[in-house]
């Protein structure tokens, strides 16, 4: 025995006396993780929460979150002599002065966006291959709680620098609880600690930006993987991989090696962009006072969708018995993006009580066999991008010379048209590719070769499909519609008859599908 | 339910196919070679990271097409970075996929819920403690519980209560008083008529008294925005139009949707457009909504001249300024 297996030997032996790892170790280190490319999109969420741990830790050693006035002198000139708060000098100083602090802030806002669009992508992957069904439901409202939450954590992160741009959206942001029914004004005095903007947000959001929120995420992101490592990771379907079991590779050394080094090439990718590309240069928009605003004012991009909305919103005020109540604020700040969130975390339990499906489901949809649901999720992206070009209506009017009326006119249009026309369209792409799927398991994979008959015809070879790849055509669920009758067995009305047929209805759409084949069509085939 | 049709058949995992590296001995070498390499690139990448933190200049730039005027500093800091970080995660790639065992592993997954016994067993446990605590049968315990655990929710919000004063009438004042000079900011200039040519347009806040100082607070509600027309382009009441002087008309900068400075005025068509959400406000019409989610025009502060000549507030703003809220009446 070597001397260094003698060492780990004496360290392994001492933790198990102690806590009995090594059983536990035994049956985890070789647990099994099913491959693919579109399971890494919750993995670079993940890194970039790691690589946004890291270079806000390096953040705060210089960030001085305060509203005390100071002027200026560092080594940014245009800036020289102008007054401004200890937040923005700070900032300015680590961009500056700090031998790689621009670096490092810059690393932190890409790895922010990357975060966000990680999360979208990943939550995209889920629910249009169903891997959020049961029973996966817990992870799913944890996941969502997630996305919500890295929205409020991102806004509050590129505000703490009180710059111009930043302090509009805080601006906006007071707008908004102030707009609340009631409480509004109290709720806004809360936050802000008297009048906006008083001097008390950026110490306040500070504190929940790198306390309280990263701690909250911490908890979240524990529980959702040790969900994940509990019910073991989903599978796409294909020869040899069922309901009950999982295929792929083991935890070590293969899926070590592999995620480890890809939480490397996510940091790597990271500060490329922070070295080469410019993000958030706040020098450029100097520091916050509410008497001025820059021209083109942007969100970060997952905050576009919300200020879209807000920008396509109707002039709709309420003034009765002395109370104001503003509907061009309160719908689309807050009512429009509550319902989204809530029907995107109880989904699950929507899409389940359309189909009446209460089995666990470990293999993944492919999303064409599951149209209803692909359609609803293409009305929703669809919805999403409306708003968010809407955000940018500004930019789209200035860049391409057109009139900023007449685009909102058509975002208003198109948030009301396009989101249906999505569905429609998305429902039949999908039937079209479930019939020509069932063309291949049928009549095999066109060869490009022709072939010349004796009596002078040409045809077109076909080579039939692999078992495998018929399997992976066919494996799949075609369950028949509920059977909802409005009258029970002896023909007495069945109470709660409007909620049965929308039951109805709702199941049938989803039960909507082209035939796949069965073994005696294939034999069929195999005759002629 | 599940679907009974029947089905083709499963033709089971396919045959593993062995790499290169699994049984060329030669090719395993080669491999190894390429991820050590790989480490070392990485290695080097930090060494230009170190390199340049400590002998690159912080004040010298350099351009990259596209990307703009960068600091070299931070810019070789970052490359070294980036190849440092990159490399190893390449060379974990490549071990792996190369040299590590690539056999597919199967394991089995079992049903989350637990046996029948086991949820019988539970249940009756629940019930005996829940028993023996007498939870159910003492019901004065329960209710004094069940009040003091919903009592001390309300500590953390009473202790809450000192974030900030009550809004009480604040949000429908600003420091504008009849008499109140206009002064041009940030000089604190009074500004005479005549200062303001037609077409022109100058933001003014109100003037401090000797020993005030201006806050951003103030400022937030009491910026207003000069603009000069012709007097014949007002299209005002009489009342409106008292609240002019020879063609210079006063409105509150901050808008009446959510409080950004609505500072882009055009002066083709003497429209004020707010850059956060484009409503649009019509100057001669008295600042009335035209376009975007505003619903409702910008305050006009009434002015007029004082016997120096100097423009002055003939009266605070009859309504409050900035977004609304649920006390604002109007």
């Amino acid at each position: 025995m070597s001397s260094g297996e003698k060492v780990a030997g004496s360290v392994a032996n001492y933790v198990d006396e102690r806590t009995g790892a090594a059983k536990w170790l035994k049956k985890n280190l070789t647990k099994v993780f099913p491959d693919h490319w579109s399971f890494m999109l919750g993995e670079i969420a993940l890194y970039s929460f790691i690589i946004l741990l890291l270079t806000g830790v390096f953040l705060t050693f210089w960030f001085d979150p305060s509203q005390r006035d100071v002027i200026y002198h560092g080594s940014y000139l245009p800036l020289n002599g102008i007054k401004m708060s200890a937040a923005y000098d700070s900032t300015l100083h680590i961009s500056f002065d700090i031998r790689g602090g621009l670096l490092m802030r810059q690393i932190h806002h890409w790895a922010a966006i990357l975060f966000m669009a990680a999360i979208v992508a990943h939550m995209l992957r889920v629910f249009f291959t169903g891997a959020f069904r049961k029973p996966r439901e817990f992870n799913w409202i944890i996941g969502i709680g997630l996305l919500t939450l890295g929205i409020v954590e991102g806004f509050l992160g590129y505000s703490l620098p009180d710059d111009l741009l930043s302090g509009t959206g805080i601006r906006i942001a007071e707008a908004i609880i102030q707009a609340m029914p009631i409480v509004g004004s109290y709720l806004s005095f809360f936050a802000f600690g008297g009048p906006f903007p008083g001097t008390a947000f950026i110490p306040r959001i500070f504190t929940v930006h790198v306390l309280l929120l990263p701690g909250i995420f911490l908890a979240l992101i524990t529980a959702h993987l040790m969900l994940v490592w509990y019910q073991k990771h989903t599978q796409y379907p294909g020869p040899g991989r069922t309901e009950k079991n999982v295929v792929g590779y083991p935890l070590m050394p293969v899926y070590m090696a592999k995620a480890g080094g890809f939480f490397f090439i996510v940091f790597g990718v990271t500060a490329f962009l922070g070295a080469v590309a410019s993000i958030n240069p706040i020098w450029l928009y100097g520091p916050y006072t509410p008497t001025q605003i820059s021209a083109g004012s942007q969100p970060d991009w997952y905050m576009g969708w919300l200020d879209g909305l807000v920008r396509m919103a109707p002039p709709i005020e309420t003034h009765a018995f002395h109370h104001t109540i503003s509907w061009n604020i309160l719908i689309p700040g807050l009512i429009v993006p509550g319902i989204f969130f809530t029907v995107l975390a109880l989904y699950p339990f929507i899409e389940s009580w359309m189909t009446n499906d209460k089995r666990e489901h470990h293999l993944l949809d492919r999303p064409r066999n599951a149209p209803n649901r692909t359609a609803l999720g293409a009305f929703g992206i669809t919805f999403m991008l409306v708003t968010l070009a809407n955000g940018g209506n500004d930019l789209i009017a200035t860049h391409f010379s057109l009139s900023i009326n007449q685009i909102t006119w058509m975002c208003r249009i198109g948030l009301l048209v396009l989101p249906p026309l999505a569905f429609a369209v998305t429902k039949r792409l999908c039937l079209s590719l479930q019939r020509s799927d069932r063309e291949l398991v049928l009549h095999g994979k066109e060869t490009g070769r022709l072939v010349l008959l004796p009596h002078g015809e040409f045809v077109e070879v076909h080579e039939p499909l692999s078992d495998a790849e018929a399997w992976t055509l066919t494996q799949h669920e075609q369950l028949p519609p509920l059977e909802l009758e409005a009258t029970d067995v002896h023909g007495v009305r069945r109470p709660g008859g409007l909620r049965n047929r929308l039951r109805a209805r709702a199941s049938r759409a989803n039960a909507e599908a082209i035939a796949k084949p069965k073994p005696d069509d294939l034999k069929e085939i195999e005759h002629h | 339910m599940s679907d009974k049709a029947p089905r083709l058949s499963d033709p089971g995992l396919p045959e593993h196919v062995h790499r290169k590296a699994d049984t060329d001995p030669a090719a395993a070498k080669k491999a190894e070679r390429q991820v050590a390499i790989l480490f070392l690139i990485s290695a080097l990448g930090t060494i230009l990271f170190i390199y340049s933190y400590i002998w690159i200049r912080t004040d010298r730039f350099v351009y990259i097409p596209v990307m703009g005027s960068q600091n070299e500093q931070q810019l070789y800091m970052g490359l070294g970075l980036t190849v440092s970080l990159l490399f190893i995660g390449l060379g974990a790639i490549h071990w792996a996929k190369t040299l590590m065992p690539d056999n597919e592993v199967v394991a089995e997954r079992h049903e989350f819920r637990s046996e029948e016994a086991d949820r019988a067993d539970f249940v009756a446990t629940v019930k005996e403690q829940g028993a023996a605590s007498g939870l159910g049968r003492r019901s004065l315990i329960k209710r004094t519980l069940g009040l003091s655990l919903g009592l001390i929710g309300l500590a953390p919000l009473v202790a809450l209560r000192d974030l900030g004063p009550l809004p009480k009438k604040s949000l429908e004042e600003t420091s504008w008083k009849a008499g109140t000079r206009l002064v041009v900011d940030p000089s604190n200039r009074p500004i005479k008529p005549s200062d303001l040519e037609v077409g022109g347009v100058v933001q003014v806040l109100p003037e401090l008294a000797p020993g005030e100082e201006r806050t951003l607070n103030n400022n937030a509600k009491d910026a207003v925005l000069l603009i000069r027309l012709r007097p014949e382009e007002f299209e005002l009441s009489p009342e409106r139009l008292s609240w002019t002087y020879q063609g210079i008309i006063a409105f509150s900068k901050i808008c009446t949707h959510m409080g950004c400075a609505v500072a882009l005025y055009e002066q083709q068509t003497k429209h004020l457009l707010c850059p956060c959400h484009q409503s649009t406000f019509d100057v001669p019409r008295a600042a009335k909504v035209i376009f975007g989610p505003a619903a409702r025009p910008l305050p006009q502060l009434a002015i007029t001249v004082d016997n120096e000549g100097y423009l002055v507030a003939q009266k605070p703003f009859t309504e409050a300024v900035g977004p609304s809220f649920w006390e604002r009446s109007s």
